[in-house]
């Protein structure tokens, strides 16, 4: 990989259900370290979008290349092997199980041991690796500030512990590019201050490219590097956050519409 | 405070990931689960063979039923063909052991591997479809099988049956209650402890990913496919060891055992023990074993001059078994697992039991 190329190419997307087009002809490029925003109004096609990148949806047309491959018709548990971690709109956590058995799931594709030396445990070394990567994980739950809630059973947990234990298991898949896909929607002022200081540290310290959703406007131009916009499935501009705000585009397209009370509902939809 | 540590014992702390890492979820489980087995190893000396029989039973069908929770309870699928699985673990060995001059000490796992490469077949549609499909793909697995245990005389003896010769170790035959008693108690304490392993180890965790949301599962790396069709053949593995055992225990194994009505019974015992625990379903399968001869010791105890009562006793049986899981299913869908931990919880905290 030379060094201008960037991190993740995303080259004239077009993805359409049925009638509606959900993307059309969308092209941007996120580069190593950056910390990229996507915004529009709901049905933009934001969501959409990660789901492209990260193999749930298929586009119709165009091209994404991750680290100079195409993954196009990659599955999506192929291309978390190759780097690529998310995290959902609408939780998607694994309700039945511990917060700490959650976020060693995201260990699965570091972890060597299969059903048989695992059913051997202490006999095959299942015991010793599992150990390390307890480990790790413990790192990332003192890092997201959850070691008081590792034993507990995810769905019981509130909706903004639930989002912190999301991101902690992305973060456990030790991604190259982590998408979030409205980390902070439904959060009280402290939990999004708590939240941007975490998605901050993980650009920083961990060295983790970052494409992150979000509708908080005041988060979006305090913490992001670039920022695009979607309406209607279009880009409309993308750039550095000051050039985004006075785009005139932008300004009637979107910030018209009640820049303020951006406190929207996550709409019923799959993630 | 007590919330935070509402899984341990009161005043109990790990210092250590090892240590929090145990097999046993607190170490009186494990004191229980130790004295437990050190009992049943004395009780060839203090029980006479109507009891020895029912905890061979209950051992046998236990690791089948462990078998079925893995894909059913932990997995999340559905199966109507492990009985199936069950026989062909038994006329497996039984025909391992006649023709190959195998000894049963190596057939008993040589067909359990054998019905899990099977039930790996079996699983295939299984990556695909799921629910109603999937329950009638499984059905279909139980006739086919069925129909092959008829037809495959070579292999099962057609309507005559199949012998299947005494487990033995150093030429020392353990045919007898008392001797095969160890055999199927060693078996359940290997195959329940690698249960337990499994479940803490990568790959069960992976089953339980998929079954809580296959979606994220499958963003968290997990190939869904793979693990659907994985968890049909680890499952048929266990029913196929339990298959075995059955069949070295009674000597003779004929096809009219394994229909869909003890596929039924399967599921019964990991729904009345409780889906997705290695535990519930050793006592799914206690209670299911138990239930007729509760039912059985109740008849002769209020009517054993009434004829029609006795008579009737047959149908009594199989209707209790029906209503204990449609009783379940209503009031304590969890199962007995979840109950035993309710119990447990409120002990552990006693007497600030609130
Ligand atoms: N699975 C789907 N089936 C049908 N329509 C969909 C699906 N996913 C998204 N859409 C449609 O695509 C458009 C964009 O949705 P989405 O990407 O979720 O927007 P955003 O995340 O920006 O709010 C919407 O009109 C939505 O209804
Ligand atoms: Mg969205």
């Amino acid at each position: 990989m030379s060094e201008n190329q960037p991190l993740l190419q995303v080259d004239n997307i077009f993805l359409s259900f049925g009638g509606v087009h959900a993307l059309r002809e969308v092209s941007f490029e996120v580069r190593t370290g950056e910390l990229f925003s996507i915004i529009g109004p709901n049905g933009a096609g934001k969501t959409s979008m990660l789901n492209c990148i990260s193999g749930r949806y298929q586009p119709n047309k165009g091209q994404i290349s991750f680290k100079g491959n195409s993954i196009i018709g990659l599955k999506p548990n192929d291309r978390c092997k190759l780097g690529i971690g998310r995290t959902f709109q609408n939780l998607a956590l694994f309700n039945h199980m511990s917060v700490l058995d959650n976020i060693l799931v995201g260990r699965h594709h570091l972890l060597k041991n299969n059903f048989l030396s695992g059913s051997l445990y202490w006999l095959s070394g299942a015991r010793k690796e599992e150990l390390v990567h307890r480990r790790e994980v413990e790192d990332i739950i003192d890092f997201l500030e959850i070691a008081h809630i590792r034993k507990e059973i995810a769905g019981t947990l509130s909706y903004g512990l639930r989002k912190r234990v999301e991101l902690a298991r992305a973060v456990a898949l030790r991604p190259d590019l982590i998408l979030l896909d409205e980390p902070m929607a439904g959060m009280n002022l402290e939990e999004k201050e708590d939240m941007a200081r975490y998605i901050i540290d993980l650009n920083e310290e961990w060295g983790m490219t970052i494409i992150m959703i979000e509708h908080d406007m005041g988060v979006v131009m305090d913490i992001s590097h670039r920022v695009m916009v979607l309406d209607f499935g279009r880009k409309i501009c993308a750039g550095l956050p000051d050039e985004v705000m006075e785009n005139e585009q932008v300004k009637s397209a979107y910030l018209g519409v009640g820049f303020d009370d951006e406190v929207q509902q996550a709409d019923e939809e799959v993630v | 405070m007590a919330s935070a540590h509402s899984r341990m014992r009161c005043g109990e702390f790990r210092t250590t990931y090892q240590a929090d890492m145990t097999i046993f979820p607190t170490p009186l489980a494990r004191r229980v689960a130790v004295v437990s087995v050190l009992l049943l190893l004395l009780a060839p000396l203090c029980l006479d063979a109507y009891y020895l029989n029912l905890l061979i039973q209950i051992g046998y069908y236990g690791i089948a039923a462990l078998g079925l929770n893995i894909v059913v309870g932990f997995t999340g699928q559905i199966s109507l063909g492990h009985a199936a699985f069950f026989g062909l673990g038994a006329f497996a060995s039984a025909w391992i052991s006649n023709n190959s001059g195998i000894p049963v000490f190596f057939a008993i796992p040589l067909a359990g591997l054998l019905t899990m490469a099977v039930g790996l077949m079996v699983g295939i549609p299984a990556g695909r479809i799921k629910g109603l499909y999937l329950a009638i793909a499984t059905l279909a697995s139980q006739y086919i099988l069925e129909d092959f245990f008829a037809r495959a005389e070579w292999f099962t003896g057609g309507s005559a049956g199949a012998m299947a010769s005494p487990f033995s170790i150093y030429g020392y035959e353990m045919n007898s209650d008392k001797s095969f008693f160890f055999v199927v108690l060693f078996y359940v304490v290997v195959m329940f402890i690698a249960g337990a392993n499994l479940m803490r180890s990568r790959d069960g965790r992976a089953f339980i990913a998929v079954r809580d949301h296959y979606l994220s599962a499958e963003i968290m790396g997990i190939n869904l496919n793979k693990y659907r069709i994985l968890s049909f053949g680890i499952s048929s593995f266990y029913a196929g060891i339990g298959g075995a055992l059955f069949g070295h225990y009674l000597g003779f194994v004929s096809a009219e055992g394994f229909t869909l009505i003890l596929s039924i019974q399967f599921l019964g015992m990991v729904i009345i023990g409780g889906l997705g625990s290695v535990m519930g379903s050793m006592l799914g399968t206690i209670f299911m074993v138990l239930l007729p001869e509760v039912m059985e010791f109740g008849v002769h105890l209020v009517g054993s001059e009434s004829t029609a009562l006795t008579q009737a006793l047959a149908y009594i049986k199989e209707m209790a078994i029906g209503l204990a899981i449609i009783l379940f299913l209503i009031f304590e869908p969890d199962g007995l697992a979840h109950r035993w931990r309710m119990i447990k919880n409120y002990w552990k905290l006693y007497p600030f039991s609130y």
